[in-house]
């Protein structure tokens, strides 16, 4: 662990789901590592608002390198599940086709996806689509069926990635916005907006939707990444259209398309549009693309209804070209460059983090094992997830399990605790860790006392709590 | 585990949850009140402002007071009060139904009672269930979580102010925003008529000149970090008018589009719920479709005013009362809602007793004759002044009007309004 020094071996910029596993799968090893976001907590970025799922391997060609690192990612995530407790589940994929001609690209993804090697991938006819899925719109004609996809809480695990880091010795650095880069012998000395400088031998450009200007600042790679906008509704818990596998259209050229997908915890998740814009922070939803959710997810699921929508949000991918581009900078030294991580980046992110440690080794970075390396973080118990009795026997212990806070999500007084003990001291930030405030109330009853909380835990003042970050103050005065 | 027994449970510690367990203690029954909040009065503790208690206590009170003097009634009762108790799981399948209240200061306790008075109240609809685009910053509050910061937590949400939906709620916190030097800016409805009551849009905007935009659809809410505007835009002849959209600076939105009875937990029970009302479909007894669970108040449907609720649950408790001593109703109708009625609530009236009804209209209209027709027969006729949506209407039924569904197979009372 580095005290004081601001010396690393590796600075990964950028805490999003692909630095994440890049800096945990360091911390396994003999190195001084530092991760950093501009933002005022880790995920904030694309990570934290996408699909959440854990793709089947069956959509892309294993001619390129996101299809391979998928299909590598998709099977670590059991393994990663039982070390890291973030919420998971393969619950597996289907692919409805609503008229005839989609029958034909059904086939063409069967055979891509048998040629990927995708272990269950079946062909489906009607009948069989409609057991494996009964929520599904009775026209359809057929399908896919990959039992090996899942879903996945996108921003849980970053949260529990970057906790295994840091317990590894990763050391975090959240508002770190990185304006300007310089090399002086083997070493890169970075520098902050606020003036932090962090100086490393190896950096990891991992910055998502500002890889671009990262690598400006680098002197590096000139290239642009794109922000390609995708919009969702997420559905109440009670909604009649929660199905039981997530459903997937047959795909366009450009897009996966809008999906139906039960999240882990509950909800469903409808969408995502895809839409290319301008302004990497433009996270605004419009009444068109929130229409075409609706008629699109109907098409699919006829149960799906307005009236059961409790939020709308909308998250950017990164798009730079048909492939990701993950290789060492060919003008910067000792930069690897992790860009253009669109779909399947989550799925191929535990993949993304060995193929990134074996680019550092081959430049020369040496890795040696860490002994004391624990790929494990401490289990905590959600209310949500336990018997009466369960919770009783934990609140004698500490009485706060047993005070509700969030009562759509089953939120305990201690676990919004925890949250902010692991460093997640702004609204949202505590929202994705402990889903209080994500439910059908989106806050009503909550929002004061998770305040109250935040300021008897850390200190804060009532001017100084935010939703995500300076700009966003909740309270303007005091009376 | 604390596991404690009571003749009766009643979920919920606000106006209705009291006035029911009054009834309840009042008849000799054991009861508990299991409250969430740590003290009991429900939304009245942050409801400051006065205009409650004028049929109740026949005096003008705020709704701390108002609060207050039910619950001193509790006083010298058997009633036992849980505060910081949220009941999170509830099993009304057999005659002893079995309530798990997870509490701060006791661990969790199980509580078994006989009957179960649902009286959760409701919550306010928020910006995605009226799914208005846009971004999603910092300064978007419901128009009641407003009113917490600012009357109890003694914070201020924002400075310039904008209010999407003209309820209640919302009204009362223009003015109150106003008092405390914030400007509001606008009040926006997407209906040609206020969903508020007539009182509060004459005391709380017009007193005030804020601007109330009728016909208006929120289309936008703008600012990436904390909110800078709000986009509005005019519906005229059924056609929203995006041409004509303009957006007005503010730094601040305040949502009071509606309020939703809570009945996560009477779903958990198997309560049958009406669509209309997303409260339970109740008998002349106010009892739910589960033997031995009533409901009242907000959760039942949400009402105008809190005396209303009071009278609503002190039927409850004493129907619940009466039913513990095993009286049942001998023969009831179906009540429907006819033309021109949203609902009404009950759902079923009792053929030999003297039955309170509430309903709401789907119309505004002066000089309106409600009518209430038994199997088809008109059986009282009542002018009314001036009804609209947002003003409940009393209707009472008592045996003799309800004389022609005696020995009828499956009568049915419909109230229609023309």
């Amino acid at each position: 662990m580095k005290t004081g020094s601001n010396r690393y071996d590796v600075c990964v910029i950028g805490a999003g789901v692909c630095g994440a596993n890049i800096a945990r799968r360091l911390s396994a090893y003999e190195l001084d590592v530092a991760l950093v976001d501009k933002e005022a907590d880790v995920s904030f970025g694309t990570s934290k608002a996408n699909s959440g799922i854990v793709h089947g391997g069956f959509h892309h060609n294993k001619k390129y390198l996101k299809a391979r690192l998928e299909l590598q990612g998709m099977m670590m995530f059991d393994r990663l599940q039982q070390e890291l407790d973030f919420p998971f589940k393969r619950c597996g994929i289907v692919v409805a086709a609503l008229h005839e001609d989609e029958m034909r690209a059904i086939e063409q993804l069967y055979m891509q996806g048998v040629d990927n090697g995708v272990i269950g991938i079946e062909m489906c006819s009607r009948e069989r689509m409609l057991e494996l899925e009964p929520k599904l719109n009775p026209d359809t004609l057929g399908g896919l069926w990959v039992p090996g996809g899942g879903i996945v809480e996108p921003y849980r695990f970053v949260f529990a990635l970057v906790e295994s880091a840091r317990k590894n010795g990763v050391e975090i650095m959240t508002g770190f916005k990185v304006e300007h880069a310089a090399r002086a012998g083997d070493e890169w000395t970075v520098r902050a907006a606020d003036g932090r400088v962090v100086k490393a031998r190896y950096v990891v450009n991992a910055a998502g939707l500002y890889a671009d200007e990262v690598s400006r600042a680098f002197g590096a790679e000139e290239f642009e990444i794109k922000p390609r906008k995708g919009e969702y509704y997420l559905l109440d818990r009670l909604t009649k259209a929660k199905p039981e596998r997530v459903i997937f259209p047959v795909p366009t050229s450009v897009s996966k398309g809008m999906l139906v997908i039960p999240t882990v915890e509950g909800t469903v998740l409808i969408g995502p549009t895809a839409e290319a814009v301008d302004d990497k922070a433009d996270l605004a939803t419009t009444r068109e693309q929130l229409e075409k959710i609706l008629s699109s997810a109907r098409a699919m699921v006829p149960s799906v209804s307005e009236y059961d929508v409790i939020t709308s949000f909308a998250g950017l991918r990164p798009t730079l070209e048909e492939d990701f581009y993950i290789e060492p900078s060919a003008k910067a030294p000792a930069l690897i460059q992790v860009a253009g991580i669109q779909s399947p980046g989550l799925t191929a992110s535990p993949a993304i983090g060995e193929y990134v440690k074996d680019l550092l080794k081959k430049e020369g970075l040496r890795l040696s094992e860490k002994s004391d390396y624990d790929p494990f973080v401490g289990k905590r118990p959600h209310v949500k997830d336990l018997t009466p009795y369960e919770v009783d026997k934990l609140a004698q212990a500490d009485p706060a399990y047993a005070n509700m806070i969030c009562r759509c999500e089953k939120v305990s007084e201690a676990e919004i605790v925890q949250a902010i003990r692991a460093g997640h001291t702004t609204l949202d930030g505590i929202k994705y860790f402990t889903r209080a405030q994500m439910g059908r109330c989106q806050g009503g009853f909550c929002t004061y006392k998770i305040i109250k909380i935040i300021m008897r835990e850390t200190g804060l003042s009532w001017d100084e709590i935010t939703k995500n970050g300076d700009g966003s103050r909740i309270l303007k005065d005091a009376l | 585990m604390k596991d404690l027994t009571f003749d009766s449970v009643v979920i919920g510690g606000g106006a209705a949850g009291m006035a029911a367990a009054l009834e309840l203690d009042r008849a000799g029954f054991s009861c508990a009140i299991v409250e969430r909040e740590e003290a009991l009065g429900g939304i009245l503790t942050q409801c400051i402002h006065n205009g409650f208690g004028l049929i109740e206590f026949n005096e003008e009170l705020s709704g701390p007071e108002f609060a207050e003097k039910i619950e001193e009634r509790l006083a010298g009762t058997g009633i036992t009060s849980f505060t910081g108790a949220t009941v999170m799981e509830l099993d009304a399948s057999g005659d002893i139904k079995t309530l798990y209240c997870y509490t701060g200061a006791h661990g969790v306790m199980r509580l078994s009672a006989r009957v179960v008075v649902l009286a959760m109240g409701c919550r306010e609809r928020n910006r995605g269930n009226i799914r208005i685009p846009g971004d999603r910053p910092a300064g978007v509050y419901t128009a009641g979580l407003a009113q917490r910061l600012v009357n109890i937590e003694g914070f201020v949400p924002g400075k310039d102010v904008v209010i999407i939906g003209s309820g209640d709620i919302g009204l009362i916190m223009a003015r109150r925003m106003s008092w405390i030097g914030c400007k509001v800016h606008a009040v926006v409805e997407i209906l040609p008529y206020p969903s508020g009551l007539t009182r509060n849009i004459v005391q709380c905007l017009h007193d005030f000149g804020i601007p109330l935009y009728l016909s208006h659809l929120t289309t936008n809410i703008v600012g990436r970090e904390r909110v800078e505007g709000v986009e509005i835009t005019p519906i005229e002849n059924g056609a929203t008018r995006y041409d004509k959209a303009f957006t007005i600076p503010c730094d601040t939105v305040l949502l009071s589009v509606g309020l939703v009875p809570e009945n996560e937990l009477s779903k958990m029970a198997g309560v049958e719920l009406n669509p209309m009302t997303n409260g339970p479909v109740a008998d002349s007894m106010l009892m739910t479709n589960v033997p031995g669970v009533f409901a009242c108040g907000n959760v039942l449907h949400v009402h105008d005013l809190v005396d209303y609720v009071v009278e609503e649950a002190r039927r409850a408790g004493a129907h619940a009362a009466r039913w513990l001593k095993g009286e049942r109703p001998k023969a009831e109708a179906r009540v429907k809602a006819g033309p021109n009625v949203r609902y009404c609530a009950p759902s079923r009236v009792d053929l030999h007793a003297a039955n309170k009804l509430y309903m709401r209209t789907l119309i505004v209209k002066n000089d309106a004759t409600l009518e209430v027709k038994v199997n088809n027969r008109v059986v009282k006729s009542v002018k009314k002044n001036h009804i609209q949506p947002s003003e409940m209407i009393a209707v009472e039924l008592g045996p003799k009007d309800l004389e022609f569904a005696v020995g009828a197979p499956d009568p049915v009372v419909e109230l229609s309004i023309s």
